[in-house]
């Protein structure tokens, strides 16, 4: 293996784990601003991005079967419809379950899993068991080379452009709007924000809501790179969880960090050792970290 | 204005407030004057809707608001300044203040407020736990304020708070109360201050209201005695 090759390999393969990041960091983001808004650990929050991954392989198939010309459109369209339909699901989640529970974190965990444990059954007895995939459109397939013997998919790219966009637009939302206003009075202090004249209880809705449609975003570019069962979601929940402990639980900044850190660690010690033992070494790193570091990697540092 | 009557309430079995009742008119300062302990943050709490009325009632311009929560109390013209300040440490002074124009038409600070505390705009982009104790008192008062209040409730705003700027907020919530002609309702243990603001005096004892005092009647030895330890 010469050199050059080598250096082939590792950027390829740090472009694996860029698509990696992308997902992680969509569904890092969800899961941090619900817990950082109202505490609750969403258990079932891999489960909205299932929603978002078969949004993308229904309208797929029905485009296939009734306008095939539109194919190569549907894509971007099903995306929005994705984000709407896992919104959508969210606010009925909040209204229905968690918002009943929100002074016992414990419960929330529970009552979150059994709901995760509920939408697994109801798309397995929708879409069956069996794995599917949606027929992408043709311009996100194949792989641009720059050079000789390195190849960087499509697809990849695109989602890291969807990330990059929905981050920015998360950023943008949380700083420059009235709801992100509202949300951050309420993570500073509920009570106050309450006080102050902000409804708490419509702005948890509306943040559970959103945090559940970018996770439905992040399945739907999930589709891309992997394909989906019942069960997809709730493998991606726990390094999910990783990307928030890890980035501080009160930091976007911190998730985007940690975010990339684990993606790029497994994706990269993956190809040189086995699965496993990547997600060894990922892991005890990050214990290791985070046992000198409790609050995370970033915590703002206020007089309180 | 506000209009309080056998306002009762309670820590789960324990009763901390027995039957308060006052009233506060219109372009007046009420002063309630207490040893730690003796109710007064139990009574603006239960005044903001912070914590639950048990029986009794409050009201606005006439209209009963002791069951609504506490931003319903916001529209309806109360504002809150706690014990503590508690602004928003993560959020720029600015931003703070924008907090409070949930039910405004115009989501933009009013220009009287820097007007009124040139030092919040001075300090705008800073975040409000960057801010002095001082500061941070007038970053709150300028956040309730803000909501344009018909009520303003001021919970010990000279708690920690160095004696040049006590001062300066007296002079400011004077200021208000001549400018906006608003009911100002001030809970304090600083003796001085009040006798600054107040048009009328409560003293308030385990949970009720022992003494009544207009301005003119004041008797600083008597109030004092109140306040020993």
């Amino acid at each position: 293996m010469t050199a050059s090759e080598l250096w082939n390999i590792v950027l390829m393969q740090g472009f694996a784990g860029l698509s990696l990041f992308s997902v992680l960091l969509l569904m890092g983001l969800g899961l941090a601003i619900i817990f950082g808004q109202m505490g609750v650990i969403n258990m079932a929050h891999g489960e909205f991005m299932t929603i978002g991954a078969y949004t993308i392989f229904l309208i797929s198939s029905l485009v296939e079967t009734y306008a095939p010309g539109l194919m190569p459109y549907y894509f971007l369209i099903a995306i929005g419809v994705a984000f709407v339909l896992a919104f959508g699901a969210g606010w009925l989640a909040e209204w229905a379950l968690i918002r009943h529970l929100y002074k016992r974190p414990l419960d929330t965990l529970l009552a979150t899993w059994g709901l995760s444990l509920g939408m697994q059954q109801t798309f397995r007895s929708i879409f069956g068991a069996k794995e599917v995939s949606p027929t992408l459109p043709e311009w996100l397939m194949g792989s641009w080379s720059p050079a000789e013997g390195l190849d960087i998919p499509i697809n990849g790219m695109f989602v890291m452009a969807l990330t990059l966009l929905v981050t920015g637009g998360v950023f943008l939302m949380l700083y420059r709007s009235r709801w992100g206003l509202r949300v951050r009075a309420t993570v500073a202090n509920r009570t106050m924000a309450n006080a102050i004249g902000i409804n708490t209880r419509k702005t948890d809705r509306m943040t559970f809501a959103i945090g559940c449609g970018i996770a439905g975003v992040a399945g739907a570019a999930f589709t891309t790179i992997g394909s989906t069962g019942p069960t997809s979601g709730s493998l991606y929940i726990v390094d999910a969880f990783l990307v928030v402990t890890f980035g501080g639980a009160a930091s976007l900044f911190g998730t985007v960090a940690s975010a990339f850190g684990i993606a790029q660690a497994q994706s990269i010690t993956e190809f040189f050792l086995n699965g496993s033992m990547a997600k060894v070494i990922t892991l005890l790193a990050i214990v290791t970290i985070l046992m000198i570091r409790p609050q995370g990697l970033f915590a703002l540092k206020v007089r309180r | 204005m506000l209009n309080v009557s056998d306002l009762v309430v309670s820590y789960g079995q324990s009763q901390a407030i027995h039957g308060v009742s006052f009233e506060a008119r219109k372009n007046e300062t009420v002063a309630v004057m207490g040893r730690n302990g003796m109710g007064k943050t139990t009574l603006f709490k239960a005044l903001m809707g912070v914590l639950p009325t048990k029986s009794g009632q409050v009201q606005i311009d006439g209209a009963d608001i002791s069951k609504e929560e506490s931003y319903r109390r916001v529209a309806k013209g109360v504002a809150y300044v706690p014990q503590g300040r508690m602004i928003f440490p993560t959020l720029t002074v600015q931003e703070n203040l924008e907090t409070g124009l949930e039910n405004a038409k115009v989501k933009e600070i009013p220009e009287d407020i820097y007007a009124m505390f040139p030092v919040l705009f001075d300090m705008r982009k800073r975040k409000g736990g960057n801010l002095s104790g001082g500061q941070q008192q007038q970053l709150a008062i300028g956040r309730a304020l803000v909501t344009n209040p018909k009520v303003l409730l001021l919970d010990e705003p000279t708690e920690g708070i160095q004696p040049s700027i006590i001062k300066d907020i007296a002079k400011a919530l004077n200021d208000i109360r001549k400018l906006r002609e608003i009911t100002i309702v001030v809970s304090e243990q600083v003796l001085s201050f009040a006798l600054e603001v107040a048009d009328r005096m409560f003293v308030i004892e385990g949970g009720r209201f022992v003494h009544e005092a207009a301005r003119a009647d004041i008797d600083p030895a008597r109030i004092k005695q109140y306040l020993s330890v």
